[in-house]
């Protein structure tokens, strides 16, 4: 019984968000490229292979676009820019899902504790959050790593996914605060299911629209510290081509200005990936935020 | 009032304490030699072993961190292994300039952003309201070292409006010109960091606005027949941007953790791109100096915020 009413609000929230998605043309074109880009990437990645594209030849160091059946020119090691921007479109995305899911577990786990057993309990994970999240964030992650000597994707993944879920635990900490204090949540403890019930079968399935907008949210988010922090030159390893490898060739002035082949098809393709990704989110969003739904 | 400062207080010095405690171990866990890049290929390594003694890196931990805390309190911070100079002036010059730049970030930021917040929450879903709407969205929603990465493409190199990197130009002169100089250096970056940092301010501003709305005291404003302006302005407005101001304190936070990407990308001389620089040459004293001084800052900056926000809201005193 309690599995069907779940499985029917979902039901009803898939066909509101469609439904939004119809009404609003710039949502949909825009869920349309969105669409077209990620399929493209991820089909045209599976016929690339990562060795091969990474291997230096510099003969062809900064061909320019056209020359040798490379649409997009050559960078400084002369490796297709082509090749690199698809196969570090499917990284940076891969990555930023990878942390995203680490960091929905930890932080819904935390915010629903937190919340659901509130006083207390509440009180001490609310300072620890409070700390966490007055953290210098972005020099911590990259002193740790520099620190560890050869890491790799995992090792990458599980340091972001360490210090970013503090934003999450607490949206879900005062959405599950809230819920919690609910009727059907009180009718259930005195019916004496056990903690552990409630929290995994009714609380969270019952958060579950916000869930998914945090997810949706949050992977803009992270894919763009992800490329961020490898255009520093701390996110992923030199192996592993990601949109912020080719961005970081414009930090030398000559690429920047003379060589726009190399960064500007990354830069705006990261761009058009956070902002599309966003604004799908927001619909979403504000789909499932009743007040604000169009119709 | 005094009650909620002092305990807010006394809630930092524990987060203090854990974060020098954080930073410290980090520190200790970086590989490398710091003496890297001082030694030649003669120095024997009875000589290294005489620096390490010293250097007191054979110490228990501990110790470490005790004398780490006592030489902090002291103001004295290491030596830049890089730089050859004490850690303490090095930040203290480079902090200046973050500082400026900050400074101006902000006052440009709450300039741009507070019109638009009035004009979105005054004439809410508007044609106006809407077009601030999707602007502060896409700021939101753009990498920021992306943006600032094509505004130097764009404005320094392309259009050669403002200067590409460094604080000041080599041959600016004492006085005016050397003022005019710095600002020229600053405008660029900082137009840019406002724009990414509205978001928040817009948003909060625009709901205040329409919550004071339909808040009782405007309706009795209205009703006394008080002038549509004047309710708007002196009603509504004001009770809406007394919070905005706490918002202060939290925008440090977030200029300074924006501040490397921003240094690195303008080539401008300060805490960031000193830390980019100390981490490439693992001159760990001044990393650790950086990381406890951006921590301590945000620490700072919320409790500012709180403080802010506990007097001019009273319902978030703490108990």
């Amino acid at each position: 019984m309690e599995k069907n009413m779940v499985a029917q609000k979902d039901d009803s929230a898939f066909q509101m968000v469609k439904r939004e998605f119809l009404r609003d043309k710039w949502a949909l074109t825009c869920l349309v490229l969105l669409s077209i880009v990620l399929l493209t990437i991820f089909v045209w990645s599976l016929f690339l292979d990562q060795d091969k594209v990474m291997t230096v030849d510099i003969l062809r160091q900064y061909e320019r676009p056209g020359v040798d059946g490379m649409l997009l020119g050559a960078d400084q090691g002369g490796r297709d820019v082509l090749a690199m921007l698809i196969l570090g479109a499917k990284n940076s995305i891969m990555i930023g899902l990878a942390v995203t899911v680490l960091m929905l577990v930890i932080g819904i786990l935390f915010g629903v504790i937190a919340g659901y057993y509130g006083g207390i309990v509440d009180n001490l994970m609310m300072r620890f959050l409070d700390f966490m999240m007055t953290l210098p964030m972005l020099l911590l992650v990259i002193v740790i790593v520099s620190i560890i000597p050869h890491y790799t994707m995992m090792t990458f993944v599980l340091v972001m996914g360490a210090f970013y879920w503090v934003s999450t635990a607490r949206l879900i900490r005062s959405k599950a605060l809230s819920e919690a204090r609910k009727d059907y949540i009180s009718a259930a403890k005195t019916s004496g299911t056990s903690d552990l019930r409630i929290i995994f079968g009714e609380l969270i399935p019952n958060l579950s629209s916000i869930i998914v907008v945090e997810a949706i949210l949050s992977l803009t988010a992270n894919i763009g510290i992800e490329v961020g922090l490898t255009f520093l030159g701390f996110g992923l390893p030199d192996s592993v081509p990601s949109l912020g490898t080719l961005i970081s060739y414009a930090q030398d002035p000559d690429v920047l200005t003379a060589k726009f082949w190399v960064w500007l098809p990354a830069s705006l393709l990261i761009l058009f990936i956070c902002v599309g990704i966003s604004y799908v989110g927001n619909v979403v969003r504000r789909t499932l935020d009743a007040r604000q739904r169009l119709g | 009032m005094a009650k909620t400062i002092i305990r807010r207080l006394l809630i930092m010095i524990p987060e203090l304490v854990i974060l020098s405690i954080l930073v410290f171990m980090l520190a200790k866990l970086m590989p490398g030699d710091p003496f890297t890049g001082l030694l030649t290929p003669q120095t024997s390594a009875e000589q290294i072993h005489q620096l390490k003694v010293q250097a007191g890196l054979y110490d228990p931990w501990y110790v470490q961190y005790w004398h780490w805390i006592v030489r902090m309190f002291h103001g004295d911070l290491g030596m830049s292994y890089q730089f050859k100079s004490p850690v303490a002036s090095l930040i203290a010059e480079r902090a200046t300039n973050t500082l400026w730049l900050s400074l101006l970030t902000v006052i440009l930021s709450y300039a741009i952003a507070i019109p638009l917040g009035v004009v979105a929450g005054r004439y809410e879903n508007s044609k106006k309201d809407k077009l601030i709407q999707f602007y502060s969205f896409v700021v939101y929603a753009i990498p920021a070292f992306v943006f600032y990465l094509l505004g130097v493409y764009i404005f320094g190199y392309k259009l050669h409006w403002f200067p590409t990197s460094g604080s000041v130009s080599v041959n600016a002169e004492e006085g005016m010109s050397y003022l005019f100089s710095r600002i020229d250096h600053m405008i660029l970056p900082a137009v840019l960091m406002a724009l990414l940092s509205t978001t928040s301010i817009i948003q909060y501003l625009r709901s205040e606005i329409i919550d004071n709305t339909n808040q009782d005291f405007v309706k009795t404003a209205r009703a006394k027949g008080v002038s549509e302006r004047s309710v708007f302005w002196k009603h509504i407005l004001r009770n809406s941007l007394l919070p905005i101001a706490a918002f202060f304190g939290y925008s440090i936070t977030g200029l300074l953790g924006g501040s490397i990407f921003v240094e690195t990308i303008f080539g401008y001389p300060g805490m960031g791109l000193l830390f980019m620089d100390s981490i490439g040459s693992r001159d760990y004293s001044v990393i650790t100096a950086l990381v406890m001084l951006y921590g301590a800052l945000n620490l700072l900056g919320t409790l500012l915020s709180d403080i802010v926000l506990s007097i001019v809201d009273p319902r978030v005193r703490i108990e």
